[in-house]
């Protein structure tokens, strides 16, 4: 089973929470999960923007009052 | 003409850095885009924060332009290095507290260092001659090449045609003839390449893609470093700048009043770094109170706090004082009139 790291992005604002992201991800071997814990609504458009730019992928994003949790499988790059 | 040769473009998000990539993108060339983030591009921190923005559909424009190119993007955090260029610009600021020319060195020599350690050939920018009045005249052109390091391997198709020939064009690299001559402030060529590529929504604005060419958050940010001990910032200083009703009752303190549900949720993040106040009686915006306070102070801040909340006409409002350590304690007060609240206290 790949492994899973996490990643606290709350209370930054975009694109704050992308940058964390790209910097957590440089670091990691493809097929990693990185679940990223988020407050600015627009993560939802920014992180999977940047995911299918870089050559990510987006495996869920949910809502739990004001937080967002996103998951994304590290691709080649 | 190589097929190889790899390229940096500047991405801002608006259309001339999109154009400029894709013109060479269009000679064969390999480009990425970089953008950086200073901690005051209008791309970034704010359009979360208010609740009237939040149901606005959301996007960052430098990510939405590297994908209409099909472009990987690198956005890089120079928040803390970006510092020195506002702080001590040595070409001076524009109109407000913006140091264009000074940011475009900046960027351009952070772009190079780039280039530097990733194998890049070159670096490119959107920058049209003309445009701007600081960083975009012929005359501050060569002033960042020079600066910045990245000499003749800097760039700009969009108006290259009005500059020596650059590495990229003498080696052969690109094609000097497919290059373009846009000058000045007129937007035409640019909407008629854009036509010409097929694009048809980009970005837009106003001011620039910077809060600082912003007078009313220049005159804050000048408010607060007038009343501090130095011209430092953080990234949460210049977040909050951009957030709520900012009044100065006193030199020594300011409160910063939310003006919807929104910046009261973001504001609710900084209690354990500022003392809050919440009016308790009834309805009322948080409040948070920016400097060193004694009693008094708190009792004036608590009665224009309360000015703002739904208790203003009420003869007195509880409000909640809650200092950083969170030993919160209940306060009464009246509200201040508005004939008591000093136009000069807004910032």
């Amino acid at each position: 089973m790949s492994e899973t790291r996490e990643l606290d992005a709350r209370r930054l604002l975009c694109p704050l929470p992308v940058i964390r992201t790209q910097d957590a991800v440089a670091d990691l071997p493809p097929g990693t999960r990185l679940r990223i814990r988020a407050t600015d609504p627009g993560v939802k458009n920014d992180i999977p923007a940047w995911c299918r730019i870089n050559g990510h992928t987006v495996e869920s994003i949910e809502e739990a009052g004001d937080e967002i949790r996103i998951t994304v499988i590290v691709g080649e790059g | 003409m190589s097929e190889s040769r790899k390229a940096i473009a500047l991405i801002s998000g608006g259309l001339d850095s999109m154009l400029a990539a894709k013109v060479i993108m269009e000679q064969g060339i390999h480009v990425e885009g970089i953008n950086f983030f200073t901690g005051f591009c209008v791309e970034g921190h704010t359009h979360a924060i208010r609740s009237k923005d939040r149901e606005r559909p959301k996007r960052n424009n430098a990510l939405w332009v590297a994908e209409q190119l099909g472009i990987k993007l690198h956005i890089v955090d120079v928040i803390e290095e970006y510092k020195d260029v506002l702080l001590n610009p040595k070409h001076g600021y524009g109109q407000n507290m913006n140091p264009c020319l000074d940011c475009k060195g900046f960027m351009v020599r952070k772009a190079h260092e780039w280039i530097q350690e990733h194998g890049f050939d070159f670096i490119i920018t959107g920058e049209v001659v003309g445009q701007r009045p600081m960083s975009q005249r012929k005359d501050t052109m060569p002033v960042v090449a020079r600066e910045s390091g990245a000499g003749d391997r800097l760039l700009r198709p969009l108006c290259a045609k009005h500059l020596p020939p650059t590495l990229p064009e003498r080696e052969g690299w690109v094609d000097r003839e497919r290059l373009y001559d846009f000058s000045g402030r007129t937007r035409k060529p640019q909407m008629a390449l854009a036509e010409q590529f097929g694009f048809r929504d980009w970005a837009t604005h106003a001011g620039g893609c910077c809060f600082l060419t912003d007078k009313a958050y220049s005159d804050k940010l000048v408010d607060m470093w007038q009343h501090r001990a130095s011209r430092d910032y953080t990234l949460d200083d210049i977040m909050l700048l951009k957030v709520g009703r900012h009044l100065r009752p006193r030199p020594h303190f300011k409160l910063i009043v939310a003006r919807d549900e929104g910046e009261g949720r973001f504001l609710e993040g900084y209690r354990k770094q500022f003392t809050s106040l919440r009016t308790v009686s009834h309805g009322g915006p948080l409040v948070l109170i920016d400097g060193e306070v004694n009693e008094d102070d708190i009792e004036l801040a608590a009665r224009i706090a309360a000015r703002y909340g739904q208790g203003r006409s009420a003869p007195a409002v509880e409000l909640e004082v809650m200092p950083p350590d969170g030993e919160s304690r209940r306060l009464a007060v009246e509200p201040l009139h508005p004939n008591d609240i000093d136009p000069a206290w807004h910032v």
